[in-house]
């Protein structure tokens, strides 16, 4: 299985993304999908720098991909999609249906948010070009066992395996909203929060994570554990969604476990302090999205009353 | 608003007849169909009592009987039926879903409102004859995405997601071949609809999969010494003070803690309600307003009907002189979330 990095969801400082991927010429990944795929207003790099991004990666031996804006709005939203549509260099991941219409039957990655649960819709996607498709991040185990066996011959299967999930898009921007500023003129303080705005209950309970238009999980989803299963039924890549600090170290964590070097249980243990929040793995186990299942015991869900989520819970148990 | 209507200024040309324009209500029950029927409704919408559509409520929807007589009843009025399939079939759930487009082509309902590919496409191999809609669950936001559907599988219909600015619904409009249908009216989905998981993060359900956002079996209330707490599969939604109106725990429509601040995060309890954008809708080119609600009662159905039918009569036969009741506006806000309401995102400023 190949580990393909995610594209970045942040917002961070020019300096701090061109640091960032130099960085990653170094790390055992295979793949690495680029670009901003969030929001327009969002400037410090433009397609060109992320071009000059991928030439970089491209020389350390890594396969570049240009991943397309999720929620298209304007005529310039449209603009920018066809610049990346147009590139003959780099693969494109298509996030939208506008995306995969503009590939125009040449190969691409059918990402995570065209909603493909079925395999006629599996086979709408082949037919229009794709070469590999990322499972919707609501999918269980079993619902990837059965579209594994449906799938159309030579099209690859991605899984996202690992970060804080973006569930939904807006037209709104949350990050803006808390600021009270209007989203014309946000003032770009998504660059304040490196892995986003935390949202929590009432209860304290880490419940969201706030990043401009789009809202994630608060928890960090990890399928470490089901590296072997994701193996047996044919997966060919696992995404990793980048974070702003140890994402080395969840990379070489990953690795190691791909490699047999290290128990997944013991690579869990390492993993949980470098994430910004508790863990989860529900949406695998066919369960709520937050729920975190280990040995099939639920260690942490959101049981009425429960002050904390995630590993603080299961410690508390 | 203006005072001098889009109709009347330069450069903008109304490219449609005004009477083509649709009025499409909701039917959660064959009196809602009725309601809407007889208070004026162009076309009502439904769905099959099961997953294959995107408002799946205990107590809700049709079963074959009950289409049958919704049809007769509306077609002797001279109106459409439209049925929603507009969940995503799941990966070892296909017959259920391509069944019920044989079901509704059976049973002769005047367009089916779809979001998923694959179904599409065997729709339109199966059934060629059968009118497809794009639903609003397609998450298609922009022209090119809408010409994917049409070329692909002869989309005539799209809904557009709740996130366009007047500006941006205009653009797709002057650029696609298909029609445009825009909501109107009910409750607010501040995230694009098809790209939100929230509800499935929180209790395992969410509208692309089950049909439900926020299900009422996830919901639980508690009278505590803090206040009335409204919780979602145990997630806590909201908190009341004594003498606060305490709304559905709508996960997207609770309070929450962010930076210190405790507030609707992401969105108040509000509906939308665009009466006041009618004609400039019209003289653009949408040419149908959908109402939402086929989980309201009966007769919220013929309430809100009786005023959207009222209101584009009037900006029909005299878009200058088109003006929103202050009546209209009252009935309206008896029911709508919350008891308010917004322009939502086709007013620049909600973003």
């Amino acid at each position: 299985m190949k580990i393909a990095l995610g594209p970045l969801q942040y917002y961070w400082p020019r300096v701090t993304v061109l640091e960032f991927y130099a960085a990653v010429r170094d790390w055992p990944v295979d793949i690495v999908y680029l670009g901003e795929t969030v929001c327009s207003r969002r400037h410090e790099l433009r397609l060109p720098d992320w071009v000059e991004i991928a030439d970089m990666l491209a020389e350390a031996g890594k396969t570049p991909v240009l991943s397309t804006q999720v929620l298209l709005e304007s005529g310039n939203d449209l603009n920018t999609l066809r610049k990346i549509t147009d590139n003959e260099r780099y693969g494109v991941e298509a996030n939208d249906m506008g995306a995969v219409r503009l590939m125009q039957g040449r190969p691409f990655t059918a990402g995570p948010f065209l909603n493909i649960y079925s395999k006629p819709t599996l086979d709408v996607m082949a037919a229009q070009g794709a070469t590999r498709w990322v499972m919707p991040l609501e999918m269980s185990r079993a619902g990837l066992a059965q579209l594994q066996q449906d799938r159309p011959t030579g099209l690859q299967t991605e899984v996202f395996a690992y970060g804080r999930m973006p569930l939904a898009f807006s037209a709104r921007c949350f990050t803006a909203r808390n600021r009270n500023f209007p989203k014309d003129n946000c003032q770009y303080v998504c660059m304040d929060h490196p892995d986003g705005l935390l949202l929590e209950t009432k209860e304290s309970q880490a419940f969201l994570t706030i990043n401009g238009i789009q809202t994630q999980s608060a928890l960090v989803y990890t399928l470490i554990h089901a590296l072997g299963e994701l193996r047996d039924l044919g997966v060919d890549v696992i995404r990793l969604s980048p974070q702003s600090a140890h994402m080395d170290r969840v990379v070489a964590a990953f690795r190691a476990v791909l490699d047999g070097r290290e128990s997944a249980d013991e690579a869990h243990r390492n993993l949980v302090p470098l994430m910004p929040a508790g863990p989860c793995n529900g949406y695998w186990h066919d369960r709520a999205g937050l729920d975190m299942v280990l040995d099939g015991q639920v260690v942490a869900s959101p049981a009425p009353g429960a002050r904390a989520p995630g590993v603080r819970a299961r410690s508390a148990a | 608003m203006s005072a001098l209507p889009e109709s009347h200024r330069p450069g903008v040309v109304p490219r449609h007849d005004p009477s083509d324009f649709e009025l499409v209500c909701p039917a959660g029950s064959l009196p809602a169909l009725k309601a809407a029927v007889d208070e004026g409704a162009d076309a009502v919408y439904l769905g099959f009592r099961d997953a294959t559509n995107a408002r799946n409520f205990a107590g809700l929807n049709f079963d074959a009987a009950a289409i049958a007589e919704g049809i007769r009843y509306a077609h002797d009025r001279q109106r459409k039926v439209l049925l929603a399939l507009n969940t995503y079939p799941q990966p070892d759930g296909w017959m259920l879903w391509r069944d019920a487009v044989d079901r509704a082509a059976d049973a002769g309902v005047d367009a089916v409102i779809m979001a998923d590919p694959g179904l599409m496409a065997y729709a339109s191999e199966r059934h060629p004859g059968l009118r497809l809609h794009l639903s609003v669950q397609g998450s298609a936001t922009n022209y090119e995405a809408i010409r994917f559907y049409h070329e692909h599988f002869g989309v005539a219909r799209a809904v557009l997601p709740r996130v366009l600015s007047v500006a941006q619904v205009q653009q797709v409009c002057e650029n696609t071949p298909v029609e445009i249908e825009v909501f109107g009216f009910g409750s607010l989905c501040v995230m694009v609809e098809g790209r939100c998981a929230l509800s499935s993060y929180a209790t395992g359900e969410s509208p692309n999969t089950h049909g439900v956002c926020s299900p009422a079996k996830y919901v639980r209330w508690q009278q505590t010494d803090q206040g009335l707490e409204s919780r979602l599969n145990g997630v806590l939604i909201d908190r009341y003070d004594d003498g606060e109106n305490a709304g559905y725990p709508t996960l997207c429509k609770g309070r929450f803690d962010v930076a210190g601040e405790n507030y609707y995060a992401l969105e108040e309890p509000t509906s939308l309600n665009t009466l006041e954008l009618l004609p400039r809708l019209m003289a653009m080119g949408v040419r149908a307003i959908k109402i939402e609600g086929r989980q309201r009662s009966p007769a919220y159905t013929a309430q809100v009907t009786r005023v959207w039918r009222q209101a584009i009569d009037q900006a029909r036969s005299s878009p200058s002189r088109y003006s929103v009741h202050p009546a209209w506006m009252a009935e309206l806000n008896k029911v709508a979330e919350g008891q308010q309401h917004t322009l939502g995102a086709y007013h620049r400023p909600w973003k």
